[in-house]
């Protein structure tokens, strides 16, 4: 990472775990658009359960993983449901950031930085980027 | 738009977690080019912003139902295409796996919805797009929601392909039925996507214009006088 992107990598972080962690608690809990389409045939109640009629979302079964501790968006064991949702808003937001940002620096390309418009052109004349001499040269470029 | 269990048959689930895990190593390969030490980590957050707003299911016109953002065309303007079909695809993984969102058997139908189709489409309007519009922030920001809009109308159809392949509710002949419901709701979530995906394109390019990869790597078809976009004239 390139010494000054960290402070917008940051930034970006704290906008994202505020989102997850506190502004989630506002979000609409009707279905959204896909489930609510299958919803048609059936009428629901003001939960949104189905109590009557026939329609495609009868089908739905319940999810492998329903007893995960963080099923549904929310911490088993915290009642509080603000603090649930955004608790586990909180914790989304950093497994996805370990685990994607995890798995992209591995995937990444080891060799000087280029910029992606120059990239086609650059590949095809170094070669594949998993060729060793690419490492040295990264190890230049830090 | 996550698919729950039971509403796609197993075979035609199979055939699409299969075709989604042969376009994501592609992604991959492909991805590879474009991921470096700069990228990485801005891929990372681009999930993890992704994740967070998903969870913000917003109100649309009608009665009862919700919506959310899908972040394909996000992800596409802020780390290219191939990169972001994956960002997206980390998002859906994390949400059947750990928050029961989508059923796991119903991974490579959500992926191929939301990650692929709807990448795609927004990548493709938008290297149509910032090609022919001026490079302003309103040019940008028009780009960033066009292509978002699209994008989630075509991941609604290709929803509405699954269903038509291995849906679990005879609808008595009545695809058409069902195209146009999902078109017709996903159009009005699509404005929402539209929005807040050119909100944040366009406040990332004020910020850190260079590191908006569609505005790195897509140049004007006519070679216009040079106004970087964060130069922006607020």
């Amino acid at each position: 990472m390139s010494k000054r992107s960290w402070p917008f990598l940051l930034g970006g972080l704290l906008v994202a775990l505020l989102l997850a962690g506190v502004v989630s608690n506002y979000a609409s809990a009707h279905p959204d658009g896909l489930d609510s389409s299958l919803l048609k045939g059936c009428t629901v109640n003001a939960d949104d359960e189905i109590t009557g009629g026939s329609c495609p979302a009868q089908q739905a079964k319940d999810h492998e993983l329903a007893d995960s501790p963080l099923a549904d968006y929310g911490v088993r064991g915290v009642s509080n449901g603000f603090l649930s949702t955004g608790l586990s808003g909180v914790l989304g937001v950093l497994l996805t950031f370990a685990l994607g940002g995890g798995l992209f620096w591995l995937a990444r390309r080891r060799g000087p930085a280029t910029s992606p418009a120059t990239d086609a052109a650059t590949d095809a004349v170094s070669g594949p980027a998993s060729d060793p001499s690419a490492d040295e040269r990264s190890a230049r470029t830090r | 738009m996550h698919i729950s269990n039971g509403i796609i048959d197993g075979p035609v689930a199979a055939v699409f977690a299969a075709l989604a895990l042969a376009v994501l190593t592609f992604c991959v390969l492909r991805g590879r080019r474009d991921l470096d030490d700069r990228l990485a980590p801005m891929a990372g957050l681009v999930a993890a912003f992704i994740f967070a707003v998903q969870m913000l299911n917003f109100p649309i016109f009608t009665a009862g139902v919700s919506g959310h953002l899908l972040g394909g065309a996000l992800a596409a303007l802020l780390v290219g295409p191939w990169v972001g079909a994956l960002c997206v695809a980390v998002v859906l993984v994390v949400q059947a796996l750990v928050f029961g969102d989508g059923g796991v058997a119903m991974l490579g139908l959500n992926i191929t919805n939301m990650a692929l189709l709807g990448t795609a489409a927004a990548y493709l309007l938008i290297a149509l797009l910032l090609r022919v519009l001026p490079r302003t922030p309103t040019g940008l920001g028009i780009t960033a929601f066009v292509s978002a809009l699209v994008s989630v109308v075509v991941a609604s159809q290709g929803f509405v392909l699954q269903y038509w392949l291995g849906g679990t509710t005879d609808l008595g002949g009545n695809l058409a039925g069902l195209s146009g419901t999902m078109a017709g709701v996903h159009l009005l979530i699509g404005i929402g996507e539209g929005l807040i995906t050119a909100t944040t394109v366009v406040t990332v390019a004020k910020v850190r214009p260079d590191l908006v990869y569609a505005l790195r790597a897509l140049k004007p078809a006519v070679p216009a006088p040079a106004v970087p976009v964060a130069g922006g004239a607020r």
